[in-house]
């Protein structure tokens, strides 16, 4: 919490984008979360790829639920549309405001209460049906609003911050996702922004479920020293599977390494995901090496982050219902009653 | 598309990898977009490649010669620059660090500590604002009317928003308001050290090193051609611009601090008071008084009606002038020349105009006396040179002839005024020549072992201010030219620390130090010891007497000076440069708040490099050269901060949103070495 709210003033050589905007236009207000959150990386990132993307605030939704992280779509894009809704409760709003209007794009930020314990039955729903939407979860492993009890995603053995382990494993979203059919799946960290701005890219420019589980330190519970969760801890044992690029519509790859191969995934509008690859066997199109590869990881010990799947040929919810291009919240009376005459024809079918 | 380690993407840019050597970085630039001049892909490929193919050669060639060279590194492709290279850990044990981070302290001559005495006026402190002026530049009744405010242009707000804090007018609020004081003043030992010193002039320079000397003991006695003590600032600044009781408080309170001073007396040999054994030490604080003249055609004729600038205002000052011409030229454009034009039209003059050669813009008067003379009606006519004085057959005064130039600019930026053929006549009865001051030394005999350089100017130590006799200090205006009255009291400051050295038999660079404190303002998880809120107001306006009333006398001061509540939002508009964002490695742990919520960019973490790789790779690459980057010692992951100071607004929110406690705002004050400053009483008592 601050007092103060941040200078409107900026940095005199700040860089505009296509639409003329600043990074600072899509900020929001002073984030009330605890000083050095992972959140507010997040939402600083969030800010970026929108910027970079050169999104209109007004054409995004942002949705949460019930926690930390949900309070956190206060804290970026001020003039979006958002929703706050009941604790886990997210996923079916997503579902119902896609359905009414494919055109926005939808923000879901939940954290690892809201989507793995109380929301996972919306959780999983929403994967299954394939919403259009960017569902990023912000992962601390505890439940921090109230006091750093274990969340469903803390790992075995990890104490809280008073010394007590935690006896239950824990809910792996990322596996999970990709078993149920997400088709753009990535794990990231709140403290390594190269990597987790164009994968938020990726994930907005991605047509379908898009699952982004975040893990977010909180400085507060769960940043001590035998948490596996903090800061220090996962800068360690981060095991990025390939430096990940967003590549976007126009733009030629220029950087070549030339210690690895590079991967391109194209996305549905001509932008790329490119992937720089550090370990030549790895394939994100490839679901069942991308859950061995997270298994395999997890066993080690290590944190396995970037982009581990993606299918872009998944079709997603409106293209499985077969609805018609434009949004359904746009359809007049005239467009939706046949009128009596077709009514006629269809009752005389029926004869 | 060719492969090549030296460039990678991040976002929209190609930049130049931290590995690239210098020599290469320069050819590249940060964007090869920019360096090769085109959008088109293939042609930047191929030129970025002819450029890189170029280099390799260079460097193939440079390392079979070294055969010793160190194995390679690599890590992230940085093995060609040395770690010798990199950007050390900035040193801010150096007061000078955050000295110069404070860009008005840092710019004023004499230091003041500006933005302390900024924030005393919004308490309401006049007189500890006052004081604390007092000390530092010793005329801030003076100055805060009339000072040419180097601190200004400095300003952080020029960078941030577009006007500076009108720091100059604030100080006028402090000694507009202040109460007495003179129980704040040092005290003047009654047991002299038997030391006495000759000041010759009474103008600022000379004023200031007797303020200096009196409180240690020195007996001084000032020397003064005019009536009255002060020097230009009574002669040369007009009482509509600076109120003489204005002047003579503060003029006086120095003469009253138990100054000798003998009026009326023009030293006219350097060799008596040289040679004069009562006299322990000589200051020259004489100033430019010789204004110079216009030899063109018709000069010697029209004499009567031609009068030098400064000459002419001292003649007002002591009133021995209080008449002109209907018609008015002054020639000149310095603040000498708006000082005149404006002084014309209070004396009932009714056509004044201002000739200048040079462009509008490139004149030598402050912007703000050019809006003043343009405000009272006066036209300045630029590119306008003079030709000659018209005189008609009685051998009066007829006009004057000038040339219309034009300036023409070479490849490095030198001007020169090409005439366009136009010849004009402008009619006039008087003409004010107000275009530059010399120096007169000519009281000063060439054989008494004092050397002269360039110009006739005497030799003068740029640190000690001494000349090559031991015995003779200069400072102001007399030491290098014309310059400005807060040059002369910094001038002073350091002539007076050399003689109090010269007279103890000090190494005269043996130099005090200054004080400085470095202390946390940190009272709370969102309270500071200071204001941090940013105003974004506009800079106010400083309310001005009715022309009706102003342009009848001389007599009538043009500026009324802010009110209380101007002069509190104006103190709010200072943006707190001396809260220091001081940062400790071993308490990072590179969360990134402070870089999210910092409004101007400046926080950065960042591998390092050489200075041109760092200030490029920040997420708002560091131009402005004038201004330090802040690089923090290696932390955990192998980066390091990197804080670019140019426009960083001290807002504190990143301490605000620190979890750890590695950044910290403290307040850093500065204070100038004087001789003031010294506790140390006992050495001086021994030289007694």
């Amino acid at each position: 919490m601050t007092y103060i709210q941040k200078p409107i003033n900026h940095h005199p050589n700040l860089k505009k984008n296509k639409l003329g905007l600043t990074r600072r236009d899509y900020e929001g207000a002073v984030s009330s979360l605890c000083a050095g959150c992972g959140h507010d990386s997040i939402s600083a990132a969030i800010i970026d790829a929108c910027f970079e993307l050169n999104i209109e605030a007004y054409k995004v939704a942002k949705l949460s639920g019930i926690g930390c992280s949900s309070k956190a779509p206060a804290y970026f894009l001020n003039d979006s549309h958002g929703f706050n809704s009941v604790h886990g409760r997210m996923p079916s709003i997503a579902t119902g405001a896609s359905c009414a209007n494919d055109d926005l794009l939808y923000i879901g930020v939940s954290g690892d209460g809201d989507s793995a314990s109380i929301g996972m039955g919306q959780f999983v729903h929403a994967i299954r049906r394939q919403v259009d939407m960017t569902y990023i979860v912000e992962n601390n492993g505890t439940y921090g609003l109230t006091k750093g009890q274990f969340s469903a995603t803390n790992d075995k053995d990890s104490p809280n911050k008073y010394g007590e382990e935690n006896p239950f494993p824990p809910v792996d979203l990322t596996a999970l996702a990709i078993q149920l059919g997400a088709s753009y799946v990535a794990r990231s960290f709140s403290g390594d922004r190269d990597q987790l701005v164009p994968l938020i890219m990726g994930a907005f420019q991605h047509k379908g479920f898009a699952l982004l589980d975040i893990i977010s330190p909180c400085v507060t519970f769960n940043n001590h020293d035998a948490s596996t969760k903090s800061y220090d801890h996962i800068r360690e044992h981060n095991d990025a599977l390939g430096k990940v690029d967003f590549v976007p519509l126009g733009r030629e790859i220029i950087a070549n390494y030339e210690e690895g191969e590079t991967v391109e995934v194209n996305l549905h509008d001509g932008s790329k995901m490119s992937l720089e690859k550090l370990d030549n066997s790895y394939d994100p199109t490839d679901a069942n090496l991308a859950l061995n590869t997270v298994r395999e990881k997890n066993d080690e010990g290590k944190v396995a982050t970037g982009l581990l799947y993606i299918d872009t040929k998944a079709p997603d919810l409106y293209e499985t219902l077969n609805a018609i291009d434009k949004p359904l919240n746009t359809l007049n009376e005239k467009e939706l009653c046949p009128g009596s005459d077709k009514l006629k024809t269809i009752n005389q079918g029926l004869n | 598309m060719s492969k090549n380690k030296y460039l990678y993407k991040r976002h929209n840019t190609w930049w130049v990898k931290l590995s690239v050597p210098k020599t290469l970085r320069n050819k590249l630039g940060y964007d090869l977009r920019q360096t090769t001049g085109t959008s088109n892909l293939d042609e930047a490929i191929l030129k970025r490649d002819q450029i890189v193919q170029e280099f390799r050669d260079v460097i193939n060639t440079e390392k079979n010669l070294l055969k010793n060279s160190k194995p390679s590194k690599d890590i992230s492709g940085r093995s060609d620059v040395p770690d010798s290279e990199y950007m050390p850990k900035t040193d801010i044990s150096d007061p000078q660090y955050f000295h110069k981070v404070v860009d008005c302290q840092w710019a004023c001559p004499a230091h003041t500590n500006v933005p302390e005495y900024i924030r005393l006026i919004a308490q309401k402190k006049y007189t500890d604002a006052y004081m604390l002026n007092w000390k530092s530049n010793v005329f801030p009744g003076i100055l805060g009317r009339t000072c040419d405010r180097p601190c200004e242009p400095a300003c952080r707000r020029t960078r941030t928003h577009e006007e500076p804090v009108a720091i100059c007018r604030l100080k006028r609020v402090a000694a507009d308001n202040k109460e007495d004081f003179d129980t704040l003043l040092p005290e003047i030992p009654t047991e002299k050290n038997g030391k006495n010193i000759a000041l010759i002039g009474g103008g600022p320079a000379s004023l200031t090193v007797a303020r200096d000397l009196l409180p240690l003991g020195y007996e001084v006695t000032v020397f003064e051609k005019d009536p009255k003590p002060g020097g230009l600032m009574r002669t040369n600044i007009p009482s509509f611009r600076l109120p003489e009781e204005v002047l003579d408080e503060e003029v006086y309170r120095v003469i009253k601090m138990g100054a000798k001073f003998v009026n009326n007396t023009e030293i006219k040999s350097m060799k008596s008071l040289v040679d004069d054994e009562k006299f322990d030490a000589v200051f020259v604080g004489t100033g430019a008084p010789k204004g110079k003249n216009l030899n063109i055609p018709g000069r010697d004729e029209a004499s009567e009606n031609i009068h030098i600038g400064i000459d002419w205002l001292t003649s007002i000052a002591f009133e021995h002038i209080s008449s002109i011409g209907k018609k008015v030229v002054v020639i000149g454009g310095g603040n000498t020349a708006m000082d005149c034009c404006r002084t014309a039209i209070r004396l009932g003059a009714e056509d004044v105009k201002v000739t200048v050669r040079s462009p509008f813009e490139e004149m030598k008067a402050s912007d703000w006396e050019k809006e003043e003379a343009i405000d009272e009606g006066i036209p300045i006519l630029e590119n306008t040179s003079p030709k000659e004085f018209v005189v008609d057959d009685n051998g009066k005064l007829k006009g004057v002839k000038f040339e219309k130039v034009a300036p023409q600019y070479s490849d490095d930026g030198k001007r020169k005024l090409v005439p366009t053929g136009e010849e004009i006549v402008i009619e006039c009865d008087d003409v004010l020549l107000a275009i530059g001051q010399d120096n007169a030394f000519d009281w000063i005999e060439r054989d008494i072992g004092m050397e002269f350089g360039e110009w006739d100017m005497p030799i003068v130590d740029k640190t000690t201010m001494q000349s090559t006799l031991p015995k003779v200090f200069f400072g102001g205006d007399a030491a290098w030219g014309p310059e400005n009255i807060i040059w002369a009291v910094a001038h002073g400051h350091q002539a007076a620390i050399s003689i109090d050295n010269y007279c103890r038999g000090v190494d005269l660079l043996d130099r005090p130090n200054p004080l400085t404190n470095l202390v946390s303002q940190k009272m709370g998880v969102h309270e500071w010891a200071y204001d941090n809120d940013i105003s974004q107001e506009d800079r106010n306006i400083v309310p001005h007497a009715d022309h009706s009333e102003a342009l009848k006398s001389l007599k009538v001061e043009v500026e009324l000076g802010y009110d209380e509540q101007l002069a509190l939002d104006e103190a709010q508009r200072c943006l707190n440069c001396d809260m220091q964002t001081v940062f400790k490695e071993d308490l990072c742990i590179e969360c990134d708040a402070c870089v999210d919520i910092c409004p101007t960019d400046c926080i950065n973490f960042t591998d390092n490099g050489t200075e041109e790789f760092v200030r490029g790779s920040l997420r708002i690459p560091a131009v402005n050269l004038d201004q330090s980057l802040y690089v923090s010692d290696k932390l955990k992951t192998g980066r390091v901060m990197v804080k670019d100071e140019d426009v960083c607004v001290h807002c504190g929110l990143c301490a605000e949103r620190c979890p750890t406690g590695a950044w910290d705002i403290q307040k850093f004050s500065y204070t100038e070495a004087q001789t003031l400053n010294s506790k140390d009483k006992k050495k001086y008592k021994e030289v007694a």
